[in-house]
């Protein structure tokens, strides 16, 4: 080391004391220290959330079961909607951001490391509020102690007469909490994105998953914020005695759907752009071709945005909007199928005549586009109108929303888990246990959620605390439950291969992928500030520039 | 272990980029408007849906006085920035404390009809719909006019002290646009408030 003028955070780790380690830790700015605090706290609401899953399915195992109290299984489906969707979803997918535009556009941090690491620590906070709401949401009442009152918290339960205590209060405070942090981080995204991109990196260069976080970023100013507004309204409700969601004193129950669903839809999108993101970057690496249809695919994620703001009615064709918003609402829903329809294409594209390599990463992709398209075509189903009148509420639309959530956002980030673990710990995953995760994954989630459709159509309601016997939901309940717990048999073996991995994986390299983005020119882990000399690229493509200067891309640009 | 140094051939000389600052205080204003938004759209869906008195119709006066105080306001800033970014930092200081005065001033018109509202109206956040909705949408805009004028204040205490240069004109071009923003809001919740909700 004395040969080396400057010391190199991050290479010396061994040294320094544990306490000295995690104060380093604790007050951080550095984006790739925050991206991987906020994936580690979205792996620890991950696991508590799948626990919450888990009472639930055992619950609902078996006909007349009493395995929890009906407050208990209100409180779990609550809190495991919330926490899944705020405080597994955002976060690990904005520590993906976090952790990865920097390193794309060829930047040393983000633009605003401090305000980076104050969103980080409201997000978390906002977490911690939500499961302190257990010990102190009783309140002076002795009634009730987590959320109970499910994740939409529609008007008037969210009200005093119907949510007394702070239960609802700790809901509220924890979505505006944690909806500041994500502003935050999305402004910051955005700022980073337009206002640091190394040299030659234009518009039109950009990565895509940098062009989709950018998109998404955009998303979160303009769909997160209505919640946060809606929870202003609902704080003024419950303690400064306003009327916004009171009916009783001509206040509208329909005005808080309104406004939950103009962030709830959006949402959706906000969490699988960065999803298409992943897929884009590993694809493509995965088929040894460039992407298939740039232009196209930043054409289609734009559109998507924009019709993704349009469509937040189709949750509510059971409450009697007239025929005109009924039709609006199904066209537009049906719209949004075209851009997604393009962007499959794309990827298929992409593979067509490539020389496929089925690593895990790409196995998982896989597996998202067979799955995502699926989800697809159940909401498809559920646009029309008539028939989502059938299906609402019912099993059905959770099977479809987990389609979604599961099928797509879930398989895409494990993607992207095994794609970009060996660039942030140094380290490659284990292969073989990476099998073993995808492919029990793969079997436990089909086995929940492609039976799970059944029981909705024959018209078993969400949320629903037990059922009678004899109605024919009882062998496809159980057969469901025995899949979650194959599901959650996977997520232990992706959490031993995290963690066995860290210590005892193969060494990664610079470049275990043969990848063409500029984080993979670093070494693995990146040093504190990223690019000694900032670089300068000259087309889409730069590693591949720099690995085959006979016949570099920016030839054909 | 140092990193790898890159270059890539053919890279054009010139490279600009947008100012963080402006970017971050956009994408902050484009969150804001989403917000403020959602509050316009509650106050015109509750118009007239109060069960009981006062309407806005029989309490509300148009606040014409303190309205050209808070739109002049947005010229005096921008007349601050543009001598600061002249270097004539005695004018600068000079606009800057007239735009916290007249801010100040709309603060107080605020203050004025909140307490004819409350005291000599019965109206308050809880008599019914419109007093709800006006209070929330009117105290959203009044808290941002004070976060402004904290932030104003704290650039004047820097100013009077000697510290604010030219090369912190981009600074405050940045806390410009928000005051900018702050009185584009004013324009609608006027209109709202004040002409189609009468």
């Amino acid at each position: 080391m004395s040969s080396n003028a400057i010391t190199i955070p991050g290479t010396q780790i061994e040294s320094r004391p544990w306490v000295d380690e995690l104060h380093q830790w604790l007050t951080t700015v550095d984006h790739k220290r925050l991206g991987i605090l906020y994936i580690l706290s979205a792996l620890l609401f991950l696991a508590i959330g799948g626990v919450e899953a888990l009472i639930i399915r055992i619950q609902l195992m078996r006909s007349h079961n009493d395995f929890v109290s009906p407050e208990v299984f209100n409180r779990m489906f609550t809190m495991h909607g919330t926490t899944m969707i705020f405080f597994v979803a955002m976060p690990v997918l904005f520590g993906f951001a976090n952790y990865l535009v920097p390193l794309m556009i060829g930047a040393r941090d983000m633009a605003f490391p401090r305000l980076n690491a104050f969103s980080f620590w409201l997000s978390f906070l906002g977490a911690l509020l939500l499961y302190f709401s257990f010990l102190g949401g009783t309140g002076l009442y002795g009634a009730g102690s987590a959320p109970d009152v499910g994740w939409w918290s529609y008007a008037p339960l969210g009200s005093r007469a119907f949510s007394p205590g702070h239960s609802s209060d700790y809901w509220t405070l924890a979505l505006l909490v944690s909806g500041f942090g994500s502003i935050g981080t999305a402004i910051n995204i955005i700022a980073t994105i337009l206002c640091l991109r190394c040299p030659g990196m234009k518009i039109n260069r950009m990565p895509l998953l940098v062009w989709l976080n950018l998109v998404m970023a955009g998303m979160v100013l303009i769909a997160i914020t209505p919640l946060s507004a809606a929870q202003i309204m609902l704080l003024i409700d419950r303690y400064l005695g306003g009327h916004f969601f009171d009916t009783q004193a001509g206040g509208s129950a329909v005005l808080w759907m309104h406004f939950f669903w103009i962030f709830g839809h959006p949402e959706v999108y906000i969490l699988i752009i960065p999803c298409f993101a992943f897929m884009s970057e590993i694809i493509p690496v995965f088929s040894r071709k460039p992407i298939f249809g740039y232009p196209v695919m930043v054409g289609a994620t734009v559109c998507i945005a924009f019709v993704s703001m349009s469509v937040w009615a189709h949750h509510m064709f059971t409450i009697g909007m007239n025929s005109y918003a009924n039709s609006f609402f199904t066209l537009t829903t049906m719209a949004v199928g075209v851009p997604t329809g393009i962007k499959i294409f794309n990827w298929i594209g992409t593979m067509w005549g490539g020389r496929i390599q089925f690593k895990t990463p790409m196995l998982f992709s896989i597996g998202f586009l067979f799955q995502f398209l699926i989800a697809g075509l159940t909401g498809i189903m559920m646009a029309c109108s008539p028939f989502d009148w059938q299906l609402s509420l019912s099993y059905f639309v959770v099977a479809h929303f987990h389609y979604v959530i599961v099928g797509g956002i879930l398989f895409a980030l494990f993607g992207a888990f095994y794609y970009w673990y060996p660039k942030m710990t140094g380290r490659m995953l284990s292969e073989r246990l990476g099998k073993w995760h995808f492919w029990l994954f793969l079997i436990g989630f089909h086995l929940t959620f492609d039976v799970m459709h059944i029981p909705g159509v024959l018209g078993m309601p969400r949320r629903i605390y037990t059922y009678e016997p004899g109605r024919g939901w009882d062998t496809l309940n159980f057969i469901i439950t025995i899949g979650a717990f194959i599901q959650a048999l996977a997520i232990l073996v992706f959490l031993a291969n995290l963690i066995i991995s860290y210590f005892k994986g193969a060494r990664a390299g610079n470049d275990p992928w043969d990848a063409w983005t500029l984080e993979w020119s670093l070494s693995s882990p990146p040093p504190a500030y990223n690019f000694a000399t900032v670089p300068t690229v000259a087309s889409r493509r730069p590693l591949w520039d720099l690995k085959h200067p006979e016949d570099p891309d920016s030839r054909y640009e | 272990m140092s990193a790898v140094t890159t270059s890539f051939p053919n890279t054009a000389a010139e490279w600009r980029l947008p100012s963080r600052g402006k970017v971050a205080m956009a994408g902050l204003i484009i969150a804001e408007s989403a917000i403020f938004t959602i509050f316009v759209v509650a106050y015109l869906f509750y118009l007239g849906k109060s069960i009981t008195g006062p309407t806005p119709q029989d309490v509300l006066e148009t606040p014409i006085f303190y309205t050209i105080c808070l739109l002049s306001s947005s010229l005096t800033i921008h007349l601050a920035a543009k001598c600061l970014a002249r270097g004539i930092g005695f004018a600068f200081l000079g606009f800057w404390l007239l735009t916290i005065a007249l801010g100040g001033l709309f603060l107080y018109g605020t203050a004025q009809e909140w307490h004819r509202l409350i005291y000599e109206h019965g109206l308050t956040i809880s008599t019914n719909l419109f007093g709800t909705t006006y209070y929330s949408l009117v105290g959203l805009h009044a808290f941002h006019v004070t976060a402004g004028l904290v932030m104003l204040v704290t650039v004047a205490v820097f100013g009077l002290c000697g510290r604010v240069e030219v090369k912190q004109s981009g600074h405050i071009e940045v806390l410009s646009m928000y005051w900018h923003f702050v009185d584009a809001v004013w324009v609608v919740v006027f209109t709202v408030v004040y002409v189609l909700g009468r």
